[in-house]
């Protein structure tokens, strides 16, 4: 697919402004821009640690399996707490921000629609009904060394993404906006569901409710290891259906002419999106705006062209949620601020004032 | 949504409050006025001394006689009406209410009351701890006296809901037996533990997700009492009495001791506690000195938080 769909892609680039015609820059600007994100992540917390100290120790541990030690790398708590807290902690929000903007801005290429987000077709709502069945009425929390929460909400956001993708295939083949309207339909039932199970539990409503705004703060390397393979796997799958995307962009007709398979590539891209959000959703909770946002943000530094919306959006959501954690973690510290408090509260202004810039320019 | 909401108040004006009040006195104790107001002050009254009248966050309430058919929507609550003596008078409690065992438990939803589901149990006294979707109102305009006695912030709050409640029922004699028992009992916790505990570290967690209690809460006063200095008092004002801690800080503050309120909810243990990351450094988890506590004994503001101080005072000897 992605062959055919080479040639369409190079024609439709020519309508792209000269200035954003450097996607190896802005790729790169939005790489070191991660990787600062991300030493500053390790960097700041709750408790104190010197920054020289933090680099030593990061290198020495990087440079171990080689037989090679650092000298003057941190050690007890303040080793534990760099290794084992704040480092998966890091590494965990850049990949569900990562993975929640590159589903985002699929899914708004694939529904040729600025205001869809991962949570579409009932993602959301069906890995909340997951986890809140879990926590309100299973007898155990974990399977061996995994949380049974996570696990039920990943199947809970694919049983809702499947029953909105049958139900709107069902309906009107894959047209996008009846599939849109499925979507609304399964997560206003699954909302109500989720809803109904929680009154019948109200013991349960703190975790119930601390699981719905998100949560970066009891990360762990097992999360990583939980997210890493969804996201690599359907994260390439997205990449590669970039410029298929942008052909799709043209029209049905055009793109069929052009050897893409209009129906074939949605069903693709929808999948592959949707496994990567239930895989972000299952270790985070619901953190909201990031996979809105940040396509947008994307949009306006490097075109609208999927070929670099999907990868910038990778690197930029990636930065985007390891600095939101930062905040999340120093605003009320040593007391934390659910994230997903944090994400609209910094991404919804700044989203508006790109608007209102926008509408400026023109 | 927890903890802070029990605090809502009602806003109703005194003079309405007193109105059913005061007609229910024109209407029935018209014949000897002079020694109905003598018994109608509160606290004045001996047991079994009809009418009464006591004071609920929601304004001052009189009854006219023992009530016969008390439903309670707070777990604190039945946990006092038991203790006092008052159990039998208790027709239902809400679906939360686990203790004791004979509670007349139904499904009747403290979280989301229906002021006709409680009206079928046809009560002459109807106790709640909070005012959820109007149900105050909504019970008056039924004419089913109503007592709020919302979340405790002191021990003392206790006592004096244990003595309302007893004037209320009564039971005020054995009202006043339970509360110096359970003034006893944390006294002689607190005297049991040796002054060496004073400054030592305390974490009190009430969920996975590392949500903790200040001192300003009402569990927080227990380890004041003990002389224990809370980590969670490290958090800003903002963060409310109950904040949610990262990881890193309680590591960084080294509690010496662990106090689980969440064994129950959410499966938490000594165990468990050691297994998360960076906490198997914690001197409190090095020295074995963590509390699995009841998460609603560790929780509720009855007469069993003498049990809670008894188990902190354990968990220190040991």
């Amino acid at each position: 697919m992605t062959t055919t769909a080479r040639g369409g892609a190079a024609r439709t680039a020519v309508a792209v402004p000269r200035a954003r015609r450097r996607p190896g820059l802005a790729l790169g600007g939005a790489f070191l821009a991660l990787v600062l994100a991300m030493l500053a992540g390790v960097w700041v917390g709750a408790l104190p640690l010197p920054p020289g100290a933090v680099v030593v120790t990061l290198l020495d541990r990087l440079l171990s399996p080689l037989g090679i030690g650092v000298p003057g790398a941190l050690e007890g708590t303040q080793a534990a707490v760099l290794l084992e807290l704040r480092l998966p902690r890091v590494l965990l929000a850049s990949l569900v921000g990562a993975g929640l903007a590159i589903s985002g801005a699929a899914y708004q290429g694939v529904f040729r629609n600025p205001l869809a987000d991962p949570y579409l077709l009932g993602a959301a709502a069906g890995a909340g009904l997951g986890a809140t069945l879990v926590i309100a009425y299973s007898p155990v929390q974990s399977v061996g060394p995994v949380g049974i929460v996570p696990l039920a909400a990943f199947a809970g956001a694919l049983v809702g993404v499947g029953c909105a993708l049958v139900l709107g295939t069902a309906a009107g083949g894959s047209h996008s906006p009846t599939l849109l309207l499925a979507g609304i339909a399964v997560a206003a039932f699954l909302a109500a569901a989720q809803t109904l199970v929680q009154q019948q539990n109200t013991e349960d409503l703190r975790e119930i409710y601390g699981w719905l705004l998100g949560q970066l703060g009891s990360s762990q390397w097992s999360d990583i290891v939980l997210v890493l393979p969804y996201l690599g796997v359907a994260g390439l799958v997205l990449l590669l259906c970039g410029r298929a995307l942008d052909v799709l962009a043209v029209g049905d007709d055009e793109a069929s002419s052009l050897g893409v398979h209009p129906g074939r590539l949605r069903l693709v891209v929808i999948l592959a999106a949707s496994l990567v959000t239930a895989a972000a959703v299952a270790v985070s909770g619901l953190i909201g705006f990031v996979g809105l946002v940040v396509p947008h943000i994307v949009r306006k530094l490097v075109g609208g062209s999927h070929a670099r919306v999907l990868p910038m959006s990778l690197l930029v959501g990636g930065a985007f949620l390891v600095l939101a954690d930062l905040v999340a973690r120093v605003v009320l510290a040593p007391a934390e601020l659910p994230i997903g408090v944090v994400t609209a509260f910094i991404g919804a202004p700044f989203f508006a004032g790109l608007l209102w810039v926008g509408a400026r320019r023109r | 949504m927890f903890g802070s909401s029990h605090c809502a108040t009602r806003s109703t004006s005194p003079a309405l409050l007193a109105l059913p009040a005061a007609l229910a006195l024109v209407l029935t104790g018209c014949g000897d006025s002079a020694s109905d107001d003598e018994q109608a002050a509160p606290s004045s009254s001996a047991d079994g001394a009809f009418p009464v009248t006591v004071t609920g966050a929601d304004g001052e309430l009189t009854l006219e006689e023992q009530p016969e058919n008390i439903v309670s929507m707070s777990p604190s609550s039945t946990e006092m009406l038991f203790a006092i003596g008052a159990g039998d008078q208790v027709e239902a409690v809400d679906d939360n209410s686990n203790y004791p065992e004979d509670a007349p438990t139904t499904d009747l939803s403290a979280f989301t009351p229906n002021a006709e589901a409680i009206a079928e149990y046809a009560p002459d006294l109807v106790v709640l701890s909070n005012d959820q979707n109007g149900i105050v109102d909504a019970l008056d305009a039924l004419s089913i006296p109503t007592l709020l006695l919302p979340a405790a912030e002191t021990l003392d709050d206790t006592y004096e809901q244990l003595e309302t409640l007893g004037d209320a029922t009564g039971h005020a004699e054995e009202a006043d037996e339970v509360i110096s028992d359970v003034q006893d009992r944390i006294a002689a916790a607190v005297e049991s533990v040796s002054t060496d505990v004073e400054g030592m570290s305390v974490y009190h967690e009430l969920g996975p997700e590392l949500y903790s209690a200040t001192s300003d809460t009402f569990i927080g006063s227990i380890y004041s009492m003990f002389g224990l200095e809370n980590i969670a008092d490290g958090a800003p004002d903002a963060a409310g009495g109950y904040p949610q801690l990262s990881a890193e800080y309680i590591a960084g503050q080294a509690p010496e001791l662990i106090v689980l309120a969440d064994t129950v909810c959410c499966e938490q243990s000594a165990e468990t506690v050691a297994q998360r990351p960076a906490f198997g450094t914690l001197p409190a988890v090095q020295e074995g000195r963590i509390l699995e506590a009841d998460d609603d004994i560790a929780s509720r503001w009855g007469p069993r938080i003498a049990d809670f101080a008894e188990s902190v005072a354990a968990a220190l000897q040991g």
